[in-house]
């Protein structure tokens, strides 16, 4: 079977696949739950979720190499009247969320053992899954706004699950609050926008901005309203000014699930900022309007230093963790912030998209062993962390990989992610470039010293108690085992990503 | 396809040495690395390079060239090969690591496994170091040395290994960040006149006079920035005072083998690094310089020597020896006369085997004694008299005793440098450096007379005997090479000819 071939035979609709299979496999668990809800047996409930998410990864995989979407099989596949779009990025980005719920997935299996209300929890995963997949598609502020809810919804109770908790509780609430918010910003800033076009889709938008349709005296409104929008992005990809909730959902919520926020909501993010900036207000439209350029160097700038800042100083992993998600996420914000029209701007994104792709298997994995970690009932600070190599060496080598690989040394992926989005600023060669470049090349040094600490906690010093694991969850051991492997095979075969990352970003423009 | 053999080979026995079990951890070690011995000895024996692998005419043995990935205008590719520089290099480090891991076999007992998985990982990473010619591929495999590097220390150390380890890596991170920055600075300044990021594109880019202004700031500028921070970068590893402070903790806290290694060979990626960037691809810029980096040259001689002549710890007697030697590489280089830097090139090699040598030698003399301090022990040489010799052939061989090939390096440099023209005032900063000798003989004089001869005495617990033959046996392997190279230093010195003739004619054009 030619894939190509294929391809012409496919019916439009089924460009969506990937999306559809999550939804489908949500649904597929409630019924299995409704259909016997006394039976606690786990296996079936993960065993679905992670079919489920294997089989929509495997499917975008193949619609990424078969180059569905792609300007060479005839460009982006719009869909019902252009409100959805299938193009590379969003395949892209699905294989993040994919590969993201298919690790959570298999990993919750030891981590929900004899824990009620498990088909819920998967339920609510590939919910929230379906809703970041539509947020890759989303080609209309309307369809964008209601895809992030559906993905964020599902957050909110996954954060608050352990509900005996009150860490969880409380981490669940607090995110709630400030998603609440901010999805008005967004809503505002989306309603302020469409006074000023009269028109939702993104592409429509730029047409009416560049025919002019703004008025003088709308333009004000205009620049508020791009604003807000981006406000509202902030709080889905944890960068400032929104990023409060960050640290304690994080440290909240069931580890797994926050491994799953930090990696594939974050992401989620970032692909509907790209695509909403991109497409709907380019530069060369609104730039006498607001250059939102400058906004996003500022926020990158702000972001990656005060996460990189913030982390060094905590002494809870798994809160260290959440910090230093920040600071990735003021990496990523680099792609949009050079993106100047003069630069070579599908690299710049594409550099954006390659650091959050080894993000969600590194960050993923780091978190699972997080998971692991507490698993075993050990506690959460570095001090914890004493000789945890003695008992568990193969994990601990595993997080070695993930925290070396994030801290930028090429151990894995990570390292090639940062030097791409450093070539990219140095393509653009501006002021704000460069200095862009120097702050991640800052930040970076500084995540070296707090992520060494914990491979130092863990291999060199003494453990403090005489603490014994007593037993290796299969589950987690795979989830945090494959994304290890993934994270460091991504530093010989990253050309394999890296190409279909710019080509899809270049056919954005 | 040779040195993906061998890095692929050491990489795949790290991970197979990391699963056995303890017990079996250390033999099973020796036996696989003994394969990449083999392999690289058989690659010296139909070596075919010629030339300089950087620069044009050169041609590198065993190369491959295969496309990795694509950054943006850049084409990064998985570019190896071998020249006369880098080939006794690649010998040097696989033989060393085959000694040092029999030489730990007594002084290792706890999570053996890790122990040699890491040794054999750094062994992987040590290879790409030396073989690497493209940036970025280098670049990944001189981090990936780092990080073997600060376990070893750290969990395998002595008492403040902790605190010796962090330094480390803190020193040698900071270092690599600058000299990245330093050398990314001319890949922007070069613009569209490189396509890759191969080392020699690069080199004959700059050799061609193609580097444009950064930022404002005009080539000759840019060069001088980029030279200084990549001196920097190497500086501390080589290390050169005043960046040497790390060392000395790295040395004392490091079990024996891992002294070997970082003394053996992790020094030589900074003075093997100096020579690619600084001194062939900033050859004018290291020319104009040339007086500044001589005293730097001089400057660690005698000082090193000087700190050296102060210590009570063997192993820190021999941890500052090394800077010195490695201040008459740096002399050396500089030079830019074709024995200097050839010279400087087989010093490389000659340091590592002797320095590997003594540290051993303190290393087993450590095993029985558990002390290291000149005060607590006399007339050794009555208890272990087998490695007392060895020790003292090789403090001979480090005070450069004809027909060792400490004498054939040191002959080398000093000829090279009397006789520069670069370097102005040769002579001066040549006999300056040459004073640095006497104190090598009195430092290394003393402490054998106190610890090796006179009545026995030993302030320690521990009962003494002779030293189990697997401890001495390395030693006398690694005295042998010394020996030999001393009597037929042609062995290496042929090849390293070939490659560094090119180099001296370097910079005397001018471009900037």
């Amino acid at each position: 079977m030619i894939p190509l071939q294929t391809q012409s035979t496919l019916p439009d609709w089924a460009a969506l696949a990937p999306t559809l299979l999550l939804g489908l496999t949500a649904l597929a668990l409630l019924l299995v739950d409704s259909i016997d809800p006394d039976d606690d047996s786990p296996g079936l409930l993960a065993g679905v979720a992670t079919l489920g998410s294997v089989l929509a990864m495997v499917v975008t995989g193949w619609y990424l190499v078969a180059g569905t979407g792609m300007p060479r099989t005839g460009g982006a596949i719009e869909l019902f009247n252009g409100q959805l779009v299938v193009d590379g990025m969003s395949l892209f980005f699905t294989f993040i969320f994919a590969s993201v719920t298919a690790l959570v997935s298999v990993a919750s299996y030891d981590y929900l053992a004899d824990r009620a209300h498990q088909a819920e929890y998967y339920a609510l995963v590939l919910l929230a899954a379906t809703g970041m997949t539509l947020m890759a598609s989303a080609n209309g502020l309307a369809t964008a706004f209601v895809a992030l809810e559906l993905s964020s919804l599902p957050s909110y109770g996954l954060v608050a699950f352990l509900k005996n908790n009150r860490g969880s509780v409380e981490a669940g609430l607090k995110y709630f609050l400030i998603g609440a918010v901010s999805s008005s910003v967004l809503v505002y800033g989306i309603s302020l926008v469409y006074a000023t076009t009269g028109v939702m889709k993104l592409p429509a938008i730029a047409t009416a901005l560049g025919g002019g349709v703004a008025g003088q005296g709308t333009l004000g409104v205009l620049g508020v309203g791009i604003l807000m929008v981006a406000g509202g992005f902030a709080f889905k990809t944890a960068s400032v000014p929104f990023h409060f909730w960050a640290p304690e959902a994080y440290e909240g919520a069931p580890a797994p699930i926050s491994g799953f926020l930090s990696s594939a909501s974050k992401a989620a993010g970032f692909v509907l900022a790209f695509r909403v900036f991109v497409t709907a207000f380019p530069l060369e439209v609104v730039a006498g309007t607001l250059d939102w350029t400058l906004a996003f160097t500022v926020l990158a700038l702000v972001t990656m230093t005060l996460g990189n800042f913030a982390a060094a100083t905590q002494e809870n992993v798994k809160r260290m963790l959440a910090y230093s998600s920040i600071g990735h996420a003021g990496y990523a914000l680099i792609g949009i912030a050079i993106v100047t029209g003069t630069a070579n701007q599908g690299y710049a994104l594409g550099a954006s998209m390659l650091h959050l792709f080894v993000y969600g298997f590194m960050n993923t994995g780091a978190f699972l062993f997080v998971a692991l970690v507490e698993y075993w009932g050990v506690g959460r600070t570095f001090e914890d962390y004493n000789g945890l190599a003695k008992q568990a060496p193969v994990a601990c080598f595993a997080m070695t990989i993930f925290l070396f690989s994030l801290a930028g040394l090429p151990i894995g992926g990570g390292a090639l992610s940062k030097w791409a989005l450093l070539s990219a600023t140095a393509s653009a060669a501006t002021l704000s470039a460069y200095l862009l470049a120097a702050a991640l090349i800052v930040n970076s040094a500084l995540s070296l010293f707090y992520y060494s600490r914990v491979v130092k906690a863990m291999w060199i010093e003494e453990p403090a108690g005489d603490f014994e694991v007593s037993s290796y969850p299969t589950g987690l051991y795979a989830a945090v085992v494959g994304a290890a492997i993934v994270t460091f095979l991504l530093l010989p075969a990253f050309g394999v990503v890296s190409g279909t990352a710019f080509d899809a970003a270049a056919a954005l423009f | 396809m040779l040195v993906e053999l061998l890095i692929v080979f050491a990489l795949m026995a790290a991970g197979l040495v990391f699963l056995v079990p303890d017990e079996y951890a250390g033999q099973f070690a020796a036996v696989l690395s003994l394969v990449p011995v083999g392999v690289s000895l058989w690659m010296y024996s139909i070596f075919d390079g010629t030339g300089n692998a950087l620069l044009e005419g050169g041609q590198p043995a065993f190369e491959t060239v295969a496309n990795w990935i694509t950054l943006g205008p850049y084409a990064i590719s998985w570019h190896v090969g071998l020249d006369g520089v880098s080939m006794p290099l690649v010998v040097l480090t696989t033989l060393l690591t085959t000694l040092a891991i029999v030489s730990a076999w007594t002084p290792i007992d706890e999570r053996e496994s890790q122990f040699y998985g890491l040794v054999l990982f750094m062994q992987a990473a040590l290879i790409g170091v030396f073989a690497a010619l493209d940036f970025l591929l280098w670049f990944v495999f001189w981090e990936a040395v780092l990080v073997p590097m600060y376990f070893l220390i750290g969990v395998w150390g002595g008492p403040r290994r902790k605190y010796a380890a962090i330094k480390f890596f803190v020193y040698t991170n900071v270092a690599s960040l600058v000299m990245f920055a330093g050398f990314f600075t001319l890949v922007f300044g070069l613009g569209d006149s490189i396509s890759t990021l191969g080392l020699p594109a690069i080199a004959q880019a700059l050799e061609a006079g193609q580097l444009g202004s950064v930022g404002g700031f005009g080539p000759g500028t840019v060069k001088l920035a980029a030279f200084a921070a990549l001196f920097f970068g190497f500086a501390v590893k080589v290390p050169v005072v005043p960046f040497h402070t790390w060392l000395p903790d790295a040395h004392v806290e490091a079990p024996t083998p891992v002294s070997v290694l970082l003394a053996g060979v992790l020094l030589k990626m900074g003075t093997y690094a100096l020579l690619r960037f600084n001194f062939t691809m900033l050859a004018d810029v290291a020319r104009a310089n040339a007086a500044l980096i001589a005293i730097f040259a001089v400057v660690s001689v005698i000082y090193g020597a000087l700190l050296a002549l102060a210590q009570q710890d063997l192993k820190r007697i021999v941890a500052y020896s090394s800077i010195s030697s490695m201040g008459y590489v740096i002399l050396g280089l500089i030079a830019f006369t074709p024995h200097g830097v050839g010279g400087a090139t087989f010093q490389m090699v000659s340091h590592g085997l002797i320095s590997g040598l003594m540290f051993m030698a303190v290393g087993v003399i450590y095993n029985e004694t558990h002390t290291r301090m000149i005060g607590d022990m006399s007339g050794m040489a009555d208890r272990m008299p087998v490695t007392a010799g060895v020790f003292v052939a090789a403090a001979f061989g480090y005070m450069g005793l004809p027909l060792m090939s400490g004498f054939a390096a040191e002959v080398l440099v000093f000829m090279g440098a009397f006789r520069s023209t670069t370097i102005p005032m040769a002579p001066l900063f040549t006999g300056i450096a040459m004073f640095g000798i006497v104190i090598v003989a009195g430092y290394l004089l003393r402490a054998m007379q106190k610890t090796l001869f006179g009545p026995f005495r030993l302030e320690t617990d521990y009962e003494i005997g002779r030293a189990p033959l697997q401890d001495v046996a390395p030693l006398f392997v690694l005295l042998a090479l010394v020996i030999a190279l001393g009597v037929a230093p042609d062995l290496f010195y042929r090849m390293i000819q070939d490659a560094v003739f090119e180099v001296t004619a370097l910079g005397l054009g001018g471009g900037a």
